[in-house]
């Protein structure tokens, strides 16, 4: 039963990028982007990732759709088809493909518990994580403390992201030659009533949701990057109803900038603080008497740090592109 | 039945390769960067589909249930690092092209390649 | 008793799931086959409410009474708060952006 659901979601999602492709409508393919986030986020879940679908959807469906949008308000909507032939490209495509379908008996099957990816250090996680850090979700465990090298590096790659969006946008609106400079606040869409109330009634809970993901991160699906990305979509919200000078009067540009920094800046005193107390780097063990709590520990630290250094970063990305006067 | 064991890996396949098309044979810009989403998206489908074992479940341990057999987590890990790397990469990309589109006035490839 | 009980729970959580599935099934081909923009919403505004309500009640009587009951009623009210507004905003941006919904008739045509 669950096979023939699966193999339906698998074909939607084919149907789904052909037509992005195959569309001249730019903002119909955003859209179809989405959804197609959307769908991959469902196939995850059935592949038993909660994490990686919760993931995706949050920030996949969620973030990438809005700054698509942001993008296209900028740039046009429409695309011309390309002058050249699409004869080569065409071949090359599938070739390919066949090739990669050739290449695919080569793989286990779905499920097969004997692949080699399960024998090597995954069964060593699922043995250890209860004896040495003893929370339920094993993939916090292995994201926040046996692989926390790999996660302080992605929290960089945030930063710099976020870093490079405002060297390359700018951090403010050009001046404007405006006569009356209140008429060119941008004014969301106050003139209309029900997304506001609805809005209004909704973003406390989102924000409260995304506390929620960020705090249960070790109990349940969660953790720092989804909740990040829930609190960055609920202030999105906000600034998409009431205005984006309102959203940048509630969070302003420089608290926004020191989530960025501050929340790296945590992940990284965390490390450090392990080597201050005898151990190595990012070795949370040390950090109190009793290596199971220190480990625990840790992972709360270094999982705010990466849920701030997340929402500050899609935030200040967001405000870059809104600010953006078009041309 | 045997063969649906491999849909997945065909489903990756052509969709790694219909995201790759929309990169090299599309002009426009902003329709190259959909297609290398799409391509990064089929790779993660791959990766969490190597990650599944029969009769598995999240891999969240319930304290009390002994011999629960647990999907793999690790891939999980690597392609939640990568989805959100993939994100930044997106951004950073989008924000180029509006500058491109400020300075050439267009996001065509054919088109800013004639005015260079 | 409690077995019938709960074999009456059952029969009626599929009755309410089947139903749920017929009210999408119907919104999905009035969205494809009715006429014009606003028609068709009409259509898929029928996913949104309708068929919400079904669906969520139909899996909560499955869920029994547990925690997973509340977060399921939780999630109902959230679907059923922001699909309607998602259709609004549709039908606004549809007027908004020009598109006139089709009147049947002249109104100001002495017949």
């Amino acid at each position: 039963m669950i096979v023939m659901f699966a193999v339906f979601l698998l074909s939607l999602l084919v149907i789904t990028a052909l037509a992005i492709v195959q569309t001249r409508n730019l903002f119909v393919a955003v859209m179809l982007t989405s959804i197609f986030s959307l769908l991959m986020a469902a196939n995850f879940f059935i592949l038993d990732a909660a994490d990686v679908a919760l993931t995706e959807a949050a920030v996949g469906a969620g973030v990438t759709t809005v700054i698509f949008l942001a993008a296209l308000a900028l740039t046009g909507e429409r695309e011309r088809p390309r002058r050249a032939g699409i004869i080569g490209p065409l071949v090359v495509v599938v070739s390919t493909t066949l090739v990669l379908l050739y290449a695919t008996f080569d793989k286990p099957r779905l499920g097969d518990p004997l692949a080699p990816v399960h024998t090597h250090v995954a069964p060593w996680y699922l043995e250890k994580t209860p004896e040495l850090i003893e929370i339920p979700n094993v993939v916090t465990a292995i994201l926040g403390s046996f692989r926390a090298y790999d996660t302080l590096g992605e929290v960089f790659v945030v930063f710099a992201a976020c870093i490079g969006v405002l060297f390359v946008l700018g951090a403010g609106s050009k001046a404007p030659a405006a006569i009356d400079g209140s008429e060119r606040d941008s004014l969301g869409l106050r003139h209309h009533l029900i997304p506001q109330v609805v809005g209004r009634l909704l973003i406390p809970f989102i924000v409260l949701f995304g506390l929620y993901v960020q705090f249960h991160g070790e109990y349940g699906p969660g953790g720092g990057f989804q909740a990040g990305a829930i609190i960055a979509t609920g202030v999105i919200l906000y600034a998409l109803i009431e205005g984006e000078k309102a959203a940048l009067r509630a969070i302003p540009r420089g608290a926004l900038l020191g989530l960025v920094a501050g929340g790296a800046m945590l992940y990284g005193l965390v490390g450090l603080a392990g080597i201050l107390m005898g151990g190595n780097f990012l070795d949370y063990s040390v950090l109190m008497e009793d290596p199971v709590k220190g480990q625990q520990y840790g992972i709360i630290l270094i999982e705010a740090g990466v849920g701030m250094a997340v929402c500050g970063s899609l935030l200040t990305i967001f405000h870059a592109f809104a600010a953006r006067e078009g041309s | 039945m045997e063969l649906l064991g491999y849909y997945n890996y065909w489903v990756f396949a052509i969709v790694l390769m219909v995201g790759f098309y929309a990169v090299i044979a599309k002009a426009n810009l902003i329709k190259k960067l959909i297609g290398l989403s799409i391509f990064q998206s089929a790779v993660f489908l791959m990766y969490i589909t190597m990650d599944k074992v029969e009769g598995g479940t999240a891999p969240i341990i319930q304290a009390g249930v002994t011999d629960q057999i647990y999907s793999n987590p690790l891939p999980q890990v690597l392609i939640l690092t990568a989805i959100v790397v993939g994100v930044s990469t997106t951004a950073l990309g989008l924000a180029i092209v509006v500058r491109i589109h400020e300075t050439y006035g267009t996001i065509e490839e054919d088109e800013i390649m004639d005015m260079d | 008793m409690s077995d019938y009980w709960a074999l009456a729970l059952d029969v009626l959580s599929v009755v309410l799931l089947t139903s749920g599935g017929a009210f999408v099934l119907i919104g999905g081909i009035g969205a494809l086959r009715l006429p014009n923009l606003y028609t068709r919403m009409h259509a898929a505004s029928l996913t949104d409410s309708m068929a919400t309500l079904l669906i969520f009640a139909g899996i909560m009587l499955q869920a029994g009474l547990s925690l997973a009951t509340i977060k399921l009623c939780a999630i109902m009210l959230f679907l059923l708060l922001t699909g309607p507004t998602a259709s609004y905003a549709l039908a606004n941006a549809a007027l908004l952006s020009g598109l006139e919904p089709e009147t049947i008739g002249e109104e100001d045509d002495a017949e």
